[in-house]
């Protein structure tokens, strides 16, 4: 057994450790002093980051037989590590004295190690655990906040979730008893010469599992209804990190898939439909936290292009790593401003930012506009490199499509933009200091991946 | 050197919007640093010898995004230079008129001085991912010039939907590249190495379609019928040097892709496509002509006259892709685009900032509300007068070259060309017809409400006039500047 190396997952025991001290602290602390558990989380965090950096040389290898540690797993550690560090910055201000402080920081740290799991594994049993490792911690982040709409948000996540964990259960049942095993090298040809019908059944399951946890259609719902509902930095941390999990998961199940089932189109369909109906449910919100989450469903829309052609464009995982960064980045910017005002809820409430706190509407302006895909911004760089990847896997018609989607998500960001250029009503410029800095330093990592591009396009290429 | 050239407005940009200096130094230093840039430029063109091998001058590549084939690869040629030259005299143009500005001044400044990085970058470009970048730069820097200093009730819908049209086209034009991109072997984005593969030849549909996207994309931008329902709203709403950079300097990029990357990268598809082209040119003209002449509001009149004077670029362009047509004429058609690139830009930019000395005195561009102002203003008059003489291609201006060389060049490519001349008349007739209603006749009513231009209002325009009437009296050193990057275009476009 060679390939038992526990140091080799030491970002994961980082983050399962600080969850546990988050947690532990948590019930010594005092009320006013649960910093000290938002300390130890950092550090945890910044300890998996710097654990996941120093490994980022390694020649790719599977270790216990189920973790995958390759450009893939890397590059999604280091996403989740800094979307989480950055998640409790911006949540500084809202969580800081939250009854339930140190328990925020536990989930939202084994969410994380849940992503990594989702995104490591090549095994639909551990992929079962990440999955339920990721979807547990979203509930509670969810219902954390004690509002109406977050009880509602919570129940519907509750009951989605619920419903796809079941899928992906019966779904790796299916596959795995049709291929003879669970593990991925096993299904690649085991699969090959099992009954059509049955592989189809699984893979479906097993896919309905992690487009919930993407946040994709036909299981979006829950997005939407969660973005508004929950806290800011949860609403932050569930629209970015397990999508990031999921898609890389994604991106490695479909690979194993066989040729008999007509995946590529399936997950082409997927994509054009989730960034079809993100955008146009997107357009007729005013809530700005609810406009968020719609646009993050129509994100994953184009994240899922990769996935659609990662057997047939070389191009196509790199591609799918690279628009992960940005849209992390970008999205957790976004959601930076809006923690920034906590009193902002419609797009009205944003008229005058830009007289208020200049600062602060540049970073919304360069968050919106790379959303947009706009030059040259992080998602620009995603898109390009979606876009190139899919059309080269000979889905030109999806490359058409989210051309045409990309229009129509323009209209909705900028009306949110233009509110924040119109001269200010009242001057209530209360902007909460930590999400303020958390939003410029992202929209500052925003500009640096879309100018600095060649050093993120070699780090996705391994 | 074209680096710094680039990104000398952008760094003092960055520097006005951060450092919240006096209004009076944010104006000076916006006109102190298109002074500097435009100095910059004419010593570039002072340096410049055309490239032996046909190839590019102070070239400059640096590593951006290796693994997409996509470099910092700029230089100039015959084509771009004088393009490069028209934007930093412009924009020099636009900071002396901006001095009279009093609705935020210092983000007024940063603004343009970044307007200006993003159109001397895109005519400096030799990399299709560069030249994106800056094509949608200069459509969001558009879209908050139009938003925020527009005037009109509409500004807001004016610049929504010229950043949706525009998006959409330029959407389009990321298709075409990443098609190219893809055709080519091995993948690149470096428009000279595109140009040395041809990509796409052995395919033609694919070539079509990828054409297809470009045509769309450079078309929306140019505008050529049907693609300009975005442009009169736009100028109409927007201020007055908002618009001179719209249609002085931000039209060109459309038919300065066609003539950079459509034409040279993909001749095999542009031979096929070119009697579209033409047909598209000749309706251009002949629409944006007539409609110009329905218009009884000055500025709208203006840009439908843009419309029709693109066409004459977009006529050539069409013209010189006939691969049965003499090539000498065709070689004369492309150095006649180019020259009525050069052209419009710079009589188009002062007739547009004459519009702005109407609205700013009287808050209407209302032709009917107007007359007499040859007494009454003289100087304004006489300023509109040879500005609209220039305009309608009276010899002696630089109008008269360019649509001389134009027709002459594609007439003699196709005879069907000539069907775009009565365009020459349709102009003269509304320029008159214009400068008779607004300077000669009895006072209208908004007349008494006119006064004079003052300093920062005939200055720009004199040098944009005169340097017009310059290149009109000599065309010889710009038309050395052109003419062997011209006959480049066709011998690649012929291959």
């Amino acid at each position: 057994m060679t390939d038992q190396q526990p140091l080799a997952l030491l970002p994961e025991f980082f983050l399962l450790g600080g969850a546990v001290v988050a947690l532990l602290s948590g019930s010594f602390l005092p009320r006013q002093r649960q910093w000290v558990a938002r300390l130890l989380a950092g550090t945890a965090l910044l300890g998996a980051g710097v654990a996941a950096a120093l490994a980022l040389g390694d020649a790719p290898r599977t270790v216990f037989g189920a973790f995958v540690l390759d450009t893939p797993t890397s590059v999604t550690r280091l996403v989740v590590v800094a979307a989480t560090l950055l998640v409790i910055g911006l949540g500084v201000e809202d969580l800081a004295g939250h009854p339930r402080e140190s328990e925020t920081y536990a989930l939202l740290l084994l969410g994380s190690l849940g992503a990594v799991v989702l995104a490591a594994t090549d095994d639909l049993l551990v992929l079962a655990v990440g999955f339920l490792l990721t979807s547990i911690p979203l509930y509670a982040l969810v219902g954390m906040s004690r509002s109406a709409g977050a009880a509602e948000a919570a129940l519907k996540t509750y009951l989605l979730g619920a419903l796809a964990g079941i899928a992906l259960l019966l779904g790796t049942v299916v596959l795995g008893s049709v291929a003879g095993g669970t593990a991925y090298g096993v299904l690649g040809s085991g699969l090959a010469t099992a009954p059509a019908a049955a592989v189809a059944a699984g893979a479906v399951g097993v896919l309905g599992g992690l487009l919930f946890e993407a946040g994709a259609v036909p299981l979006h719902p829950w997005v939407p209804d969660a973005a508004q509902g929950a806290g800011t930095p949860a609403a932050a941390f569930l629209t970015t990190v397990p999508k990031v999990g999921a898609l890389v998961a994604l991106a490695r199940l479909v690979d194993v898939l066989p040729g008999t089932l007509p995946v590529p189109l399936l997950v082409g369909l997927l994509a054009a439909a989730t960034m079809t109906v993100g955008n146009l449910a997107a357009l007729a919100q005013t809530d700005a936290r609810r406009l968020l989450g719609w646009s993050t469903v129509s994100q994953v829309g184009y994240l899922l292009m990769p996935v659609a052609v990662v057997g047939t464009s070389a191009g196509a995982v790199p591609a799918l790593l690279t628009y992960l960064v940005g849209y992390a980045v970008t999205n957790l910017t976004a959601f930076a401003v809006l923690a920034a005002r906590p009193a902002a809820r419609s797009l009205e409430d944003f008229r005058g930012l830009a007289r208020q706190d200049p600062r602060l509407a540049a970073a919304l302006v360069v968050a919106l506009l790379s959303l947009v895909g706009t030059p040259p911004t992080a998602v620009f760089l995603g898109k390009l490199t979606v876009f190139t990847a899919a059309w080269d896997g000979d889905q030109a018609w999806l490359v058409v499509v989210a051309a045409l989607n990309t229009v129509v998500s323009l209209a909705y960001y900028l009306r949110w933009l233009v509110q924040a250029f119109r001269a200010p009503e009242e001057t209530d410029g209360a902007a909460a200091p930590w999400a303020r800095g958390a939003a410029v330093a992202g929209a500052v990592a925003v500009l640096a991946v879309g100018v600095g591009a060649g050093p993120v396009t070699a780090l996705v290429t391994g | 050197m074209l680096s710094s050239i680039v990104f000398l407005p952008l760094v003092a940009a960055a520097l006005l919007a951060v450092l919240r200096v006096p209004d009076r130094a944010a104006r000076a230093t916006w006109m102190a640093v298109t002074a500097a840039d435009l100095a910059l430029v004419v010593a570039l063109v002072l340096g410049y010898e055309t490239p032996v091998d046909g190839g590019l001058a102070f070239e400059e590549r640096a590593r951006w995004i290796p693994s997409v084939g996509s470099s910092w690869h700029v230089g100039v040629d015959g084509i771009s230079l004088p393009l490069v030259a028209l934007t930093a005299v412009v924009f020099c143009a636009c900071a002396v008129y901006g001095l009279r500005e009093t609705r935020r001044p210092r983000q007024l400044a940063a603004l343009f001085l970044a307007l200006q990085t993003t159109c001397l970058g895109l005519f400096v470009a030799q990399d299709l991912i560069v030249f994106f970048v800056f094509f949608d730069l200069s459509i969001v820097g558009m879209y908050a010039a139009i938003a925020g200093w527009g005037h009109g009730r509409a500004a807001g819908r004016s610049a929504l939907q010229f950043f949706l049209y525009t998006f959409l086209g330029s959407l389009a034009l990321l298709l075409g590249f990443i098609g190219l991109y893809l055709g080519a072997d091995p993948h690149t984005f470096d428009i000279p190495e595109l140009v040395a593969a041809a990509p796409l030849a052995d395919s033609p549909v694919a070539g079509g379609f990828v054409l297809a996207a470009l045509l769309v994309g450079l078309a929306v931008k140019t505008p050529t019928v049907p693609f300009h329902t975005w442009l009169p709203p736009a100028h109409t709403d927007a201020s007055a040097i908002g618009s001179a950079v719209l249609a002085a300097v931000l039209l060109k990029m459309g038919t300065y892709g066609f003539v950079r990357i459509a034409m040279p990268v993909l001749p095999g598809a542009w031979q096929a496509a070119a009697w579209v082209v033409l047909g598209v040119g000749i309706a251009s003209v002949l629409y944006g002509a007539l409609v110009a002449l329905a218009q009884t509001d000055l500025k709208r009149m203006i840009a439908y006259t843009s419309i029709n004077h693109m066409g004459y670029v977009v006529v050539a362009v069409g013209a010189a892709g006939l691969a049965g047509g003499d090539a000498a004429a065709r070689e004369v058609a492309v150095t006649g685009a180019v020259t009525q690139m050069v052209s419009h830009g710079l009589v188009t930019g002062a007739l547009f900032l004459l519009a702005g000395v109407l609205h700013d005195r009287t808050g209407s561009y209302a032709m009917g509300g107007f007359g007499g102002l040859a007494g009454r203003a003289p100087g304004w008059s006489g300023l509109f007068a040879v500005a609209a003489f220039a305009s309608l291609g009276i010899p002696g201006f630089s109008g008269f070259v360019a649509e001389f060389q134009v027709f002459a060049g594609s007439i003699g490519a196709a005879a069907w060309a000539a069907i775009a001349l009565p365009g020459i008349v349709l102009t003269a007739a509304l320029f008159l017809r214009a400068l008779q209603q607004l300077v000669t006749g009895p006072p209208g009513e908004l007349t008494p409400r006119f006064s004079d231009v003052r300093a920062p209002e005939w200055l720009p325009v004199t040098g944009l006039l005169l340097l017009s009437l310059a290149v009109g009296v000599l065309p010889g050193p710009l038309l050395d500047l052109i003419t062997p990057a011209g006959a480049a275009v066709v011998d690649l476009v012929s291959r």
